[in-house]
């Protein structure tokens, strides 16, 4: 190879500022209507949250114990592949999760997408977005109200792969006996909700 | 609220397409050089943003999610032609798979800042230059540049040689 061709195989990159650049394409798709979903990474307490929202509301918050790329596939196999990195796109949901954690807020109003919640589950957590800032309910509850009263056992099992942790609070959910029960985020997280709520104690 | 026309569910049907977002990751910084290459600095990045919107306008409809790559570069190819054509002073004059050999609109005046041997690349004749391109940036072997450019892999071969002989002849010159 001379000279020449050594040159014409190594171009200048050109400058171009990729973060600057994948922002201004999530704007545009977005106002195509051509972005079916849109993530950001979100710093919190709990550590970097990765928050989904589509034109319907928000539709996952993914803990950073699950992987990224997981998370990503998971939601573009079963909702949509049009999915882009657009952080302006989830501003109102960070808005209102930092004032959350600053104790400013005690509901939601970003509504919630439900695609990825099916049946029974569905029917549980919607039972269990009813339970207000600051108190508690049980499995056994959450059952009975999704209409299937000896299902706790299922019902743990809904709340435990709840895609949307902290807006729908699967952390009211208690054992009967009064113990913490479980939490997929880790029960360290669960205690920090329930913390910031003044159901536990500092 | 939009309509469920934006988030519609069964368009993929059981197409396994990845996340855009991912191709994106994975495919600017070459599909940019690239485009800097056949478009110039200046209007790479708006090409780009339109290869990219193009793209994911089509995506949902791909019956499947194989060979991605030489897609984007499909599209990424169009638009440059459309933005080589659109900058030319003849309208209608040929864009960057324009025919006659010294006919072709030349992008060079566009960018008077940049002399080099990317502007010299860009004033080679149509052919010539997506066929050095096709080369020397995307590493191509001469019967894949053939299949990209409809032509027999000896006329890519052809083109290539012709391209670096009047790449030498101008940078000597």
């Amino acid at each position: 190879m001379n000279d020449l061709e050594r040159q014409l195989a190594h171009p200048e990159a050109g400058d171009l500022d990729v973060e600057r650049f994948q922002a201004l394409l999530g704007e545009r798709a977005a106002a195509a209507g051509l972005l079916d979903i849109a993530f950001a990474p979100l710093d919190s307490p709990l550590g970097q949250l990765l928050v989904f929202v589509t034109p319907r509301g928000v539709l996952k918050i993914a803990y950073d114990n699950e992987a990224t790329d997981a998370a990503l596939e998971e939601v573009a196999e079963r909702v949509s592949p049009r999915i882009l990195n657009a952080p302006r796109r989830t501003d109102e949901l960070r808005r209102e999760l930092d004032e959350y954690f600053a104790g400013a807020r005690r509901r939601f109003d970003v509504p919630v997408d439900w695609s990825l919640i099916r049946g029974f589950a569905q029917g549980v957590l919607r039972a269990t977005a009813k339970v207000p800032f600051g108190e508690t309910t049980t499995y056994q509850q959450v059952a009975e109200a999704a209409g299937s009263p000896r299902a706790s056992r299922a019902a743990g099992n809904a709340l435990g792969s709840n895609p949307i942790p902290i807006v729908v609070p699967c952390h009211r959910v208690l054992h009967s006996g009064g113990g913490l029960g479980g939490y997929a985020g880790g029960l360290e997280r669960k205690r920090t909700l329930l913390t910031i709520e003044g159901v536990l104690g500092d | 609220m939009r309509s469920n026309e934006t988030v519609d569910r069964s368009v993929s049907g059981n197409v396994r397409l990845p996340p855009f977002q991912v191709l994106v990751d994975t495919h600017t910084r070459e599909l940019h050089r690239y485009l800097v290459v056949l478009v110039g600095p200046d209007a790479a990045e708006d090409c780009l943003q339109e290869t990219f919107v193009s793209a994911l306008r089509a995506y949902p409809r791909l019956r499947h999610g194989e060979n991605l790559r030489a897609w984007l570069y499909t599209i990424a190819h169009r638009k440059a032609t459309d933005t080589v054509r659109k900058a030319t002073r003849h309208p209608l004059g040929p864009g960057l798979e324009g025919l006659a050999p010294g006919r072709e609109p030349s992008v060079q005046a566009h960018e008077p800042a940049d002399d080099g041997l990317w502007a010299t690349v860009r004033a080679l004749p149509a052919k010539q230059r997506m066929a050095v391109v096709h080369r020397y940036v995307l590493d191509l072997d001469y019967r894949q540049i053939g299949e990209r450019m409809g032509t027999s892999e000896e006329a890519a071969r052809q083109n290539v040689r012709a391209g670096l002989r009047r790449l030498r002849q101008e940078m000597d010159g």
